[in-house]
């Protein structure tokens, strides 16, 4: 017998009282899940404790803006974490519920920040209040309308909005509103909405002691869902850390003056690391992990990129308010939208018996 | 994340159940709707909530102008604003004139102006010595996106009651989440920024004192 298993194992004796204790824990988590979540919770507890410290200091070789972004940020993973957790706890509805709001409440940023004029009026009608909810519906329903609900948006709710527009008889900038709208529906439901559909796969594992292929019976889905949250968050930080220390050459200025190349290869490589620890709450071998937070990693990269290429255009420094400073929910989740769609694709084409 | 969108939403001045005597849960429902539909940021610039009499005069674009409004100011404060608000409106239909009633708005019939019942007087002799007021000088909901000429009623205002605070208010964004003409709402995220008072100067022309009035709201959507 190998570490691979052994290591899981050892991890679901010390967490099986603790699981027993609890009797709201749906089938949802396993011990290793568990762990891995109160381990996340604590560390962003002791940054938080960190950043507070820091933040007190009356004299320090660090900008103050820079502290106080750190802890707006702590904060708000802490906060993220925590929901995420909670929504576990919860069960499977709750977390889809969960995603269903953050879908809406970002869409609610992107089409605020878009200018739409009177005639798109109808047509925002239903995309917010019939295209969001029934993506999440559809999602409900179960793996079995995989199919379904991978084209209700990109192909019914593409038809639907500009004809909508066109009904309702404003042709100025025509293309250019619907495009918006169409782009702000699959950015914030469509994509995000893969993350929870992960919970409803049937996987299977090569991690057995002769590499063949087993279904992933003592594992979670929810594991894997908060491994995606958590690879791609910390792919975030880490490129913005390592565009700190090393950063030299910027790779968009007009874009995003902070991302580097630096920052971006130093980014990856320790996210790719993370990812690869983290593989005893997958379904997948080191080597698999390794390349599954790679993709995770530059999927959540282009996504933060895209996202601030909007920002810039529009002119402002952050989703959310419309002047405030502080950040916006679609600011924090650019790069889980990013990379849900693809982690999700990669997962149920190479590990699912579908 | 929402978290802290929620906690947003309450106001420092609001403690407690205190001060609802004259409020009811209708209307607090009613206050908590509007700000979730309108996702409103509340921003007091130069300005602080206060309960003493005020009269907070802002753009019009919206049929929601006057109940988001109400609903973004602290508890305490909002029992003893009245919104001004157009009577063939808000008498149409039992649903109307109920939240009409729930936000205690004060009706004025703007088709029928009787020489020795105007509005002001109306307005005036309605909120005595403790309530302020919501107006909206340009009178009517305009479409483009400048805002129109205001209406003298403000000037009145200022002229029969100087010791009024005349507080300007710019409501962004709230015309797409309720347009013209629609019924159903867009749930978009809207901004109301409160500025600083101001006062009718003595021997201020009238119309000096309503453009003066006018580039203080405008103003605020700069900022």
């Amino acid at each position: 017998m190998n570490t691979m298993i052994s290591i899981p194992a050892v991890v679901a004796d010390i967490a099986s009282p603790f699981a027993q204790a609890i009797p709201l824990i749906t089938p949802l988590l396993n011990p290793a899940t568990i762990i891995l979540m109160a381990v996340v919770l604590a560390l962003l507890a002791i940054a938080f404790g960190f950043g507070q410290v820091l933040a007190r200091q009356p004299d320090t070789s660090i900008h103050p803006a820079v502290v106080r972004r750190f802890n707006s940020r702590v904060r708000a993973w802490w906060m993220m974490c925590a929901t995420v957790s909670l929504a576990f706890l919860f069960g499977r509805n709750a977390t889809l519920i969960l995603f269903g709001v953050v879908s809406f409440w970002a869409l609610r940023e992107f089409i605020t920040l878009t200018p739409t004029r009177l005639g798109d009026h109808r047509a925002l009608f239903w995309v917010f209040f019939a295209f969001t909810p029934l993506q999440y519906v559809l999602v409900w329903l179960g793996p079995e309308n995989y199919g379904l609900y991978s084209i209700a948006i990109p192909v019914y709710g593409f038809l639907f909005v500009p004809a909508r527009v066109a009904i309702s008889g404003d042709y100025k900038r025509f293309l250019e509103r619907t495009a918006k709208i169409q782009a702000g529906m699959l950015v914030c439901v469509y994509t995000l909405s893969f993350a929870p559909a992960l919970l409803d796969l049937q996987l299977r594992t090569n991690k057995t002691a002769d590499g063949s292929w087993q279904p992933w019976e003592d594992g979670s889905t929810a594991g894997l869902l908060f491994y995606l949250i958590l690879i791609a968050q910390s792919g975030d930080v880490l490129q913005f850390l390592w565009g700190q220390l090393l950063g030299r050459r910027v790779i968009a200025p007009t874009i995003n003056a902070s991302r580097t190349w630096e920052g971006f290869f130093g980014g990856i490589a320790s996210t790719t690391l993370i990812g690869t620890i983290l593989w005893w709450v997958t379904p997948f071998t080191y080597w698999q992990s390794a390349c599954m937070s790679l993709v995770i990693a530059v999927m959540g990269f282009a996504g933060s990129m895209t996202m601030s290429a909007i920002k810039r255009d529009r002119g402002v420094r952050d989703y959310g308010t419309l002047v405030e400073g502080h950040a916006g929910v679609l600011d924090r989740i650019d790069s889980i939208c990013f990379a849900a769609p693809v982690f999700f694709h990669l997962t149920r084409f190479f590990f699912a018996d579908v | 994340m929402l978290w802290a969108t929620m906690y947003s939403l309450r106001h420092p001045l609001e403690t407690g159940w205190r001060g609802t005597t004259s409020m009811n849960i209708t209307s607090a429902i009613l206050a908590i709707v509007g700000r979730l539909l309108s996702g409103a940021s509340v921003r007091w610039i130069d300005c602080q909530p206060d309960t003493c009499q005020r009269v907070y005069f802002a753009n019009h674009t919206s049929h929601l102008d006057a109940l988001i409004l109400w609903s973004s100011l602290p508890r305490r404060i909002r029992t003893l604003t009245r919104p001004v608000a157009a009577k063939d409106y808000w008498e149409k239909g039992i649903i109307r004139r109920y939240i009409a009633q729930q936000f205690n708005a004060m009706l004025i019939d703007r088709k029928e102006i009787k020489v020795h019942r105007s509005p002001v007087d109306l307005m005036l002799r309605e909120i005595g010595e403790t309530h302020s007021l919501i107006v909206f000088p340009e009178g009517s909901r305009n479409t483009e996106s400048e805002m129109g000429e205001f209406k003298s009623g403000l000037y009145y205002i200022g002229k029969k009651r100087p010791d009024l605070e005349l507080v300007p208010v710019y409501i962004d964004n709230l015309n797409r989440v309720l347009p013209r003409g629609e019924f159903l709402p867009v749930p978009l995220l809207s901004c109301i920024s409160f500025g600083p008072p101001i006062w009718l100067e003595s021997g201020e022309p009238k119309a000096d004192f309503l453009q003066r009035a006018r580039e203080c709201v405008r103003r605020l959507k700069e900022i």
